[in-house]
């Protein structure tokens, strides 16, 4: 591996982020203008409005919680301003990020209105930024930075240059004992035995399958037959036949190692380091708001076609083999790796590019979804609120 | 896109793979590739033509043979396919339907 110095942020519990955060954190969609309001009055503060919150039950609900406070747990958060209209669930999502030990504070609307609220909320959110300025990087490894991975917007390119790339950098972190995320349930589909496969025992090859077919079962309950569909008409335009042709090009991202986990979404990695499954949903915002909800810190985004995707808190680098993407959409591409095409270079030296730009951002770099504000923040709902 | 000297037509995600993924529009005829992960170059004279992207056979597959690519099956022959031929829906099809 590369000598090359890493630093970020290590936090009260320990964990390492590579951003240096100050969220303020709507607990519903009603709270988005105070949250809004307050990041607007408190420079350098980062706003995280969504669209739901109210009326959720049950698994629903407790998707939305585990999601809301996973991000603001995040390493790359700092602390944490939580506005919500009442207090309860405010106070619910206030416990959750205080495990971390990370400062955070909790604000209601309710008897107090907009106004009073912001002002309450932003003395304390200046404070936080304060603090927060004076927290400093420190040399950390590789194995304490999560990494997550998606694709996107998938070619025949992907299959062939970006997600090999990818799965270089995801061995390479898995041997220096880091941890690896991916994800997208229902992509796997026509290559979900080969990832049962790859899992480490019998345990998570069972937790595994379950959710892979708990997500078809819902897919199926919706009156779709995902593999009749498959692969749909413009992919076999670009050349795909089959629908294990594929799902091939999507596991081709998650590289050789072994599964040692399999969560739920949301879940943080418990059982030590590596590759793990997450279920999820395969659109963008919804998997990385996931995964950066389980703490991971820096996601990568192999794309054919092009893809815009960034997000708040956990920073999005993105890489493709298509030339024409590549050129037409530079301003979104952390990295160009058409050259594998033209065999400028090998499958080895384009991995090491990527670990490259990934030292270079997790040392501070903008990604390009930072440097032009990209930070879709989206929430997965499991069914409709009450 | 302008091809740098010597680029591949098509590429083989590994070795032992029986269809290679053209990498720009290929006409009928002798066209060089390779391998995605080392230097070996193969050769294949292509018996129609291939578009960016879709698959050329590496070696004959008779019908009812697995095809394989990224060293795994991702299909079925339905027709015998000779070295050269496109590879596409044509002559195969998933195994899982």
């Amino acid at each position: 591996m590369s000598g090359r110095v890493l630093t970020g942020y290590r936090r009260e519990n320990g964990a390492v982020g590579i951003r240096n955060h100050t969220v303020i954190l709507p607990v519903d969609d009603l709270s988005n203008a105070a949250a809004e309001a307050v990041a607007a009055l408190v420079p350098g503060t980062l706003a995280l409005p969504h669209a739901y919150g109210r009326l959720q039950f049950g698994a629903d609900l407790e998707l939305t919680f585990r999601t809301l406070a996973g991000n603001a747990a995040n390493p790359n958060v700092a602390s944490a301003v939580v506005i919500g209209i009442e207090p309860n669930w405010t106070e619910r999502l206030v416990a959750g990020i205080a495990k971390t030990g990370k400062p955070v504070a909790g604000f209601a609307i309710e008897r107090h209105g907009d106004l009073r609220t912001i002002e309450r909320a932003a003395r304390v959110a200046a404070q936080f930024r304060q603090d927060d300025s004076e927290r400093t990087r420190q040399e950390v490894e590789r194995s304490e930075i999560v990494l997550s991975i998606k694709c996107g917007e998938s070619d025949t390119t992907s299959g062939l240059g970006s997600c090999p790339t990818t799965a270089q950098a995801v061995d390479r972190w898995v041997e220096a004992g880091g941890t690896v995320l991916f994800g997208e349930t229902s992509e796997l589909t026509g290559g979900e035995h080969l990832i049962a496969q790859r899992c480490v025992n019998e345990a998570v090859r069972q937790k595994f399958q379950g959710l892979y077919d708990r997500y078809m079962a819902m897919i199926a309950r919706a009156g779709v037959d995902l593999l009749g569909s498959q692969p749909t008409q413009g992919n076999i335009r670009g050349g795909l036949s089959t629908i294990e042709e594929k799902a091939m090009g999507n596991i081709a991202k998650t590289g050789t190692k072994q599964v040692v986990g399999a969560l739920e979404a949301a879940e943080p990695p418990g059982s030590g380091p590596g590759l793990y499954f997450m279920d999820t949903s395969s659109a963008a915002a919804e998997c990385i708001t996931l995964m950066a909800a389980a703490g991971a810190v820096l996601h990568l985004f192999p794309t054919g076609q092009g893809n815009v995707i960034g997000h708040p808190v956990e920073p999005v680098i993105k890489l493709t083999a298509n030339p024409l993407t590549a050129q037409t959409m530079a301003e979104h591409i952390d990295l160009d790796c058409a050259g594998l095409l033209t065999r400028q270079y090998d499958l080895t030296a384009a991995g090491g590019r990527l670990m490259e730009i990934c030292d270079r951002v997790i040392n501070g770099r903008l990604t390009c979804a930072e440097a032009i504000g990209h930070r879709e923040f989206v929430l997965t709902r499991l069914y409709p609120s009450a | 896109m302008a091809q740098p000297p010597g680029a591949p037509g098509f590429l083989a995600h590994r070795d032992g793979d029986l269809v290679g993924v053209a990498v720009r529009d290929l006409d009928p005829g002798p066209v060089d590739g390779g391998y995605l992960s080392g230097p070996a170059s193969i050769s294949v004279r292509l018996t129609e033509a291939v578009p960016l992207g879709h698959k050329l056979a590496l070696a004959d597959i008779a019908a009812g043979e697995q095809i394989i690519e990224y060293g795994q099956p991702v299909g079925i022959a339905t027709r015998d396919i000779g070295r050269g031929d496109h590879v596409h829906v044509h002559n195969v099809r998933s195994a899982r339907l």
